[in-house]
């Protein structure tokens, strides 16, 4: 037993902790967009993926035309915003009221578009954001970059200053009474159409702020909406449908989950553990892991 | 129920059969092989029309039994010396079966939205197996192989010349197209088309609800396989981007596009989509699927019933 113990790689473990939370924080600001956007118009929004390229693609022209991170991170979220914007008005607006699968069609086509627009507009090639800034800390044998930390924090404020909106802004309470019953916040004079498209601008916003986020971390290209969206797809079933802080506690669970097993076999094979953490929960808790139980 | 309707229908189906027999003697050899491509993914796309139009279950996770039909005909033509044809699609229709076996028993749990996730991430963990698993499956570079000559075991052997692969895959689709029109109309197939139009009310006659999906979802991805061993055979290769999702989309987009829950709607739509691809991939180059894309949003949106759908109810008498 005690062999055992001393055979477990405390400092990697120590690490992969530091490593999972990140990437959970940055995968729960990609969920909580996409389960929103589910909660709210029962929309599975397959362009998602496409959004957060979208938004690092944007990220990387902002900071070659002004050299600023900041500056690009917040462009980058309102042009991806107001695409999304345009996107729902022009697809998803006339599939309203029409079965909830036709809009995962519309929305695999917009991938479509959007992956091959960008491979049109950008080139194969992976681009890179620089780090806004390189500090590092040791971590055992690591010099861990400050940068990583800061994504998770950044991403943690984003989400909850979004959480504070829904709870306290006034926009937030119609998003909130929409999402309980679409025809009775219509009677009293919400403009559901709106707060539909306005959902959906904040869902791709916040998706494009997490691929501006995560783009130093990696090269930015056509394609990296790709893996982030199915993993989004597990972490929203198996945070539950709908549910923003299920989605949340999902992101981190899975991202760590990932990191640990990545101690022992390769990173492209981790991903078969959010594969069976997922086939488990449907098994046991088709409802989602996260949320209470229903009735 | 008159019988000319009937007659009419036999005379159509005669007339694309016969179109389709003297095809390779006229075309050039490129559109030869477009041709029998097309029958090969009008094949996947037909196989997926059983979840999608009878069963009303989106399945974005055709690509795994494809692409399992693909592999498991690439093992046996690698290990089994000589090759042999019919011991490949055994093979391809074992993988895809067990696949779908599995699929089926933990998808068909979920319904509408969640069924469509369930399949595609499932169909995502056959690809990374696939991919990662580099001492068996070749990992990214995939398996190439020999063509098995076309055999009637003690009877007749000869290679396969490019006609004689475009009439071996146009018997295969024709014969499967009339089993599955056959399935679909059997009492079978009655109880799975309640099942689209109103789950509840069927359990509450007392039928057994999940055991039909999971028949279904199983029926569905044999010929998805058989389609897989087809493309397998015809390409001398098994790569895992055929297992990817984008795949599984494509079989969606054929079934939209021809109309679902006509059986040959879907063949259309493959017939269609590839012609686009060819057509516009001559202006676009590799950006073709910018202006596909465009098409099938504006087909989802204006055309829900698809190039076929007009003859649904004929097509199914």
């Amino acid at each position: 037993m005690l062999e055992f113990l001393q055979n477990i790689p405390w400092d990697a473990i120590v690490i992969q902790t530091v490593n999972g939370i990140v990437t959970g924080m940055i995968l729960a600001l990609i969920a909580s967009g996409l389960t929103l956007i589910f909660g709210i118009m029962d929309v599975v929004n397959f362009a998602h993926g496409e959004l957060f390229m979208f938004g690092a693609y944007m990220g990387v022209v902002v900071i070659t035309a002004t050299g600023s991170f900041w500056l690009a991170l917040v462009l980058a979220t309102l042009i991806v915003a107001l695409i999304g914007a345009g996107l729902q008005i022009t697809t998803l607006r006339p599939l309203l009221g029409r079965d909830p699968l036709t809009t995962i069609l519309a929305t695999f086509g917009i991938s479509l578009v959007m992956q091959n627009y960008a491979l049109w507009q950008f080139g194969p090639v992976a681009r890179k954001i620089p780090e806004p800034f390189t500090g590092q800390f040791t971590l055992f044998y690591l010099e861990y970059p400050w940068y990583r930390v800061l994504i998770a924090v950044l991403s943690g404020a984003i989400i909850g200053g979004f959480w504070l909106f829904l709870k306290y802004g006034t926009y937030g309470i119609w998003i909130r009474a929409t999402t309980q019953d679409r025809v009775m916040a219509q009677a009293m004079g919400i403009p559901v159409p709106w707060v539909h498209t306005g959902v959906f601008a904040i869902g791709a916003g916040m998706a494009a702020a997490s691929g501006v986020l995560f783009g130093p971390l990696v090269g930015v290209n056509h394609a990296m909406g790709l893996d982030w969206v199915l993993k989004a797809f597990i972490v929203v079933v198996v945070g539950g449908m709908g549910s923003l802080g299920g989605s949340i506690a999902a992101s981190i669970f899975i991202s760590l989950l990932e990191a640990y097993a990545a101690i022992w076999v390769s990173p492209a094979q981790a991903v078969i553990v959010s594969f069976v953490v997922l086939i488990l929960t449907l098994l046991f808790r088709p409802t989602g892991l996260f949320v209470p139980t229903p009735k | 129920m008159s019988k000319r309707p009937t007659i009419i229908y036999w005379t159509g189906f005669s007339i694309v059969l016969a179109l389709l027999i003297v095809a390779p003697l006229v075309l050039p050899e490129f559109w030869r092989r477009f041709v029998t491509e097309i029958l090969i993914w009008g094949l996947l796309a037909m196989s997926s029309d059983i979840l999608i139009g009878y069963t009303g279950m989106v399945s974005f996770g055709h690509s795994a039994f494809f692409g399992l039909g693909m592999y498991g005909a690439a093992a046996a033509l690698l290990m089994v010396r000589p090759p042999n044809l019919w011991l490949a699609i055994a093979y391809g229709l074992v993988g895809s079966a067990a696949v779908s076996a599995f699929v089926a028993y933990f998808s068909t749990r979920m319904r509408d939205i969640y069924f469509a996730i369930t399949t595609l991430i499932f169909s995502q963990i056959f690809y990374v197996i696939i991919f990662t698993w580099t001492e068996v499956t070749g990992g990214e570079n995939g398996l190439s192989f020999r063509r098995p000559p076309l055999a009637i075991p003690g009877l007749y052997s000869a290679p396969f010349t490019s006609e004689t692969l475009h009439w071996f895959v146009l018997a295969i689709v024709t014969a499967s197209y009339l089993i599955l029109r056959r399935i679909t109309r059997s009492p079978f197939g009655m109880v799975l088309q309640s099942i689209r139009e109103n789950e509840a009310r069927t359990r509450a006659i007392g039928y057994p609800v999940e055991r039909y999906k999971i028949v279904s979802v199983m029926l569905s991805g044999l010929f998805a396989g058989l389609a897989g061993v087809l493309y397998a055979i015809q390409n001398r290769f098994a790569a895992p981007d055929f297992v990817y999702f984008l795949v599984s989309g494509e079989t969606v987009i054929f079934n939209v596009i021809g109309g679902i829950g006509t059986l040959v709607g879907p063949i259309a739509g493959a017939a269609f989509f590839l012609l686009l691809r060819e057509a516009f991939s001559r202006f676009f180059t590799e950006f073709y699927l910018i202006p596909v894309g465009i098409i099938f949003i504006a087909i989802v949106i204006f055309m829900p019933q698809g190039l076929l759908g007009f003859a649904r109810r004929w097509l199914n008498r």
